[in-house]
């Protein structure tokens, strides 16, 4: 091993900040998949006989589907009965109808990861709806957001308040029978995020979602929808992490994004689940459908994600570019170590009249991970002066790790243009020379090289989450270098 | 200040330096000069802790203590610089980052207070200026883009900022034209001072016409088998390098 890489795997030895488990009495079914499960998980949210009916189909739907083999992963078969589909910390009937009432060991829970409940904590300004487990516990700042007209609560309680704007779009977006894990959410999900943004309505902060999964043998199969009218705007944000279990566990997320004309939604991701240890035992595995929808012309969809956590990551944030003039981006930077593995990317479908859409990606390999890029553009027959334009890099740090690039390109209109540009570089022992000749340490040299190269997509996150994200890789990177 | 004894080295198994001995006090401008091959490079490589090098015998004090046991950012932050002669470049790191990240590494071993962003700016502009570097390089990637000439002022400026003891100047007049090799000597005789060392690594003798040093070294085969004053150098552009029975690949030696 040369020297950086035996800096890199003693940086990487550091433990995950976010492991530990709250005590917490919960209510939790048995695990254990049937009709009778989905039965009582809508029995227990209260839920209208439309969304049974809507789940029902969609679990007899996925009976018949193949767990899909062909992503760049190598994990064992998932046994679905093996795991609990619903738990929630035990509490009052009704919702919290404030923060006094939410569990204080909740509260501190958040405030260990570094979310504040509280709403004259630090990170004013934005809202945060945290889902536990698969209820939401509490979202903050619902006033002013409801004076605006903005609509931001547990999706749950959409259900139950909002039942036709949900019946409208529910589905709309990743259909049930979509694929194997959005069929499995479209049948068990429990909660997660719903955000309604009325016409010509700019947000007026940031909204969040921090996602938590805490119980053992339990699966977390949030849902969110995102509905922007008609030149509205709205920045949102998801958080995510697990604590340290030996076991795997499974995360099956949907999300789903219907923007109108000449509105906007941007959505960053910060995906920080347990990734597992220096051995590869434990970490989420990670199956998720994120689509959006640019219905309406010169809507826009800026899809920004960082991705350091989970075992197993499978996950290609879309964008279906329908209306004209309609733009969508991605920006990511996807990092795995240890025995993580990555096979994350998206997809560019060009349907309407000049449309355009940017794709920035950048992996980091470092340990034994291995880590894919896989995206697909696609030019529909009526996608006249569409275009493209991708740049895929790929940063190895050691030599025991793998990046793949796998970029698909299908149909043309003959007036698309289609740019494509990619880059494998590792760090090198030089750079690493001159940055300790500096005087820098090791451990600072690497982050600070990691963060160069992830530096155009940070800039697409929102300003403290750029901290934030920058501070992750920082952590998860520790231990790569001593 | 400096007390190379029988100094041997390797580097991918190949013997490199042969029983290399130099003695450097504080306020001396030493200059070590030979033929492609001779070791120069390693010698720099060595005393800055490149660890693809393996030191095999000999030893190293640097302040009376054992320069060889300390790792890489340890030296330098006691005080070794080295300028680079093939300065890497790190993609999206501005040399604002990079550099402040380094005086405050710097700062913080010797026990001083860290600079802001706003101090540390105004530092790096004024001794941008020195080495005739346009401020705005602040901003650009580490070495990102920058021409050989800029890379060369861009290590001088970085000597003048981080203030070492013992600063090693490893090829700094290759590539360089006239004015700018100007440039660079009046940054490096700026360094000059009693109680600072200079180590210039150098195959030709022009740099020297500018940065006048104390003693002259000829290197051959991994050991110094020739020193002497400035006059050394200048027998040396005179004569070549075959008039000490060396043999020198690079024939346009000026």
């Amino acid at each position: 091993m040369t020297n950086t890489e035996q800096q890199v795997s003693e940086l990487i030895k550091r433990e995950y900040e976010h492991g530990f488990v709250t005590d917490i009495e919960a209510d939790s079914f048995e695990p254990g998949l049937n009709e009778d499960v989905i039965r009582r998980l809508s029995a227990i949210k209260n839920e209208p006989e439309f969304m049974l009916e809507w789940r029902l189909k969609a679990y007899r739907r996925w009976l018949t589907m193949e767990e899909p083999n062909w992503a760049h992963l190598n994990y064992p078969k998932i046994d679905f009965n093996a795991i609990s589909y619903y738990s929630a910390p035990k509490r009052p009937e009704d919702m919290p109808q404030s923060l006094d009432e939410v569990d204080p060991e909740l509260l501190r829970t958040y405030e260990r990861l570094g979310i504040p409940l509280h709403e004259h904590a630090k990170l004013a300004g934005v809202a945060v709806d945290a889902v536990f487990d698969s209820v939401s516990v509490v979202t903050t700042f619902k006033e002013p957001l409801e004076k605006a007209g903005v609509i931001f609560c547990p999706i749950s309680e959409a259900v139950q308040k909002y039942p036709e704007l949900v019946q409208k779009y529910l589905g709309s977006v990743v259909p049930m029978g979509d694929n194997y894990f959005a069929a499995l959410n479209s049948a068990v999900f429990s909660d997660g995020s719903f955000v309604y943004i009325p016409k010509g309505v700019r947000c007026p902060m940031e909204l969040s979602t921090y996602f938590r999964i805490n119980a053992a043998n339990t699966g977390q199969f949030e849902r969110t929808l995102i509905i922007a009218e008609d030149d509205s705007y709205v920045s949102y944000l998801e958080g995510c992490t697990a604590p340290m279990r030996d076991e795997n566990q499974l995360h099956a997320a949907v999300v789903e994004l219907v923007i109108l004309d000449n509105a906007e939604i941007k959505y960053s991701t910060v995906q920080n689940w347990y990734p597992g240890d220096e051995h590869g035992k434990g970490g989420i595995y990670n199956f998720v459908t994120k689509r959006a929808a640019c219905i309406g012309k010169n809507s826009k969809v800026s899809w920004t994600q960082v991705e350091t956590g989970s075992a197993i990551t499978w996950k290609y944030p879309s964008s279906v570019l329908r209306g004209e003039g309609s733009i969508g981006e991605f920006y990511s930077v996807a990092l795995t170590h240890n025995y993580q593995q990555a096979d994350t990317g998206t997809k560019m479908i060009h349907l309407g009249k000049n449309t355009t859409s940017t794709i920035i990606s950048k992996g980091i390999s470092a340990g034994r991970s291995s880590n894919t890029y896989r995206g697909l553009v696609k030019i529909g027959p009526g996608a006249e002066g569409a275009r493209n334009f991708t740049e895929c890099d790929s940063l190895l740090i050691g030599d025991q790790c793998a990046a793949h690039t796998f970029p698909y390109i299908e149909g043309s209109a003959k007036t698309a243009i289609l740019e494509h540009e990619a880059t494998t570089s590792k760090v090198s022992d030089e750079q690493m020379f001159l940055c300790r000749q500096r005087g820098i340490d090791p451990e600072q040299a690497v982050s600070m090289i990691v963060n160069g190269f992830c530096k155009s997509v940070f800039q697409e996150l929102p300003m403290e989450f750029a901290v934030e994200a920058g501070k992750l890789l920082e952590v998860s990177l520790e231990g790569a270098v001593g | 200040m400096l007390s190379i004894k029988n100094l041997h080295a390797s580097v991918e198994g190949k013997q490199i330096l042969n029983g290399l001995s130099l003695e450097i006090k504080a306020g001396e401008v030493h200059a070590i000069m030979g033929p492609n091959g001779s070791g120069k490079s390693t010698l720099s490589q060595v005393l800055a802790g490149n660890e693809a090098f393996e030191v095999t015998e000999g030893e190293v004090l640097m302040d009376g203590t054992n320069l060889l046991d300390k790792a890489t950012e340890v030296r330098a932050q006691e005080g070794l610089f080295l300028a680079f002669q093939y300065p890497v470049e790190i993609p999206g790191v501005s040399n604002m980052q990079f550099l402040h990240t380094s005086v405050n590494a710097l700062r913080k071993h010797r026990g001083e207070p860290e600079l802001n962003a706003a101090e540390f700016i105004k530092l790096a502009r004024e001794t941008s200026k020195q080495v005739d570097l346009d401020p705005s390089f602040l901003k650009r990637g580490v070495n990102e883009g920058f021409s050989g000439g800029e890379k060369k002022r861009n290590e001088i400026m970085q000597a003048l900022l981080l203030q070492p003891r013992l600063a090693i100047l490893d090829e700094t007049d290759s590539g360089l034209d006239i004015d700018a090799l100007k440039v660079v000597s009046d940054g490096v005789n700026a360094l000059r001072s009693a109680d600072r060392a200079i180590l210039m690594i150098t195959h030709y003798q022009r740099l020297l016409n500018y940065i006048v040093p104390d003693f002259v070294h000829v290197l051959s085969e991994g050991k110094i088998i020739k020193s002497g004053g400035r006059e050394l150098a200048l027998e040396l552009e005179e004569r070549g390098y075959g008039w000490l029975g060396i043999k020198d690949d690079a024939e346009t030696a000026s």
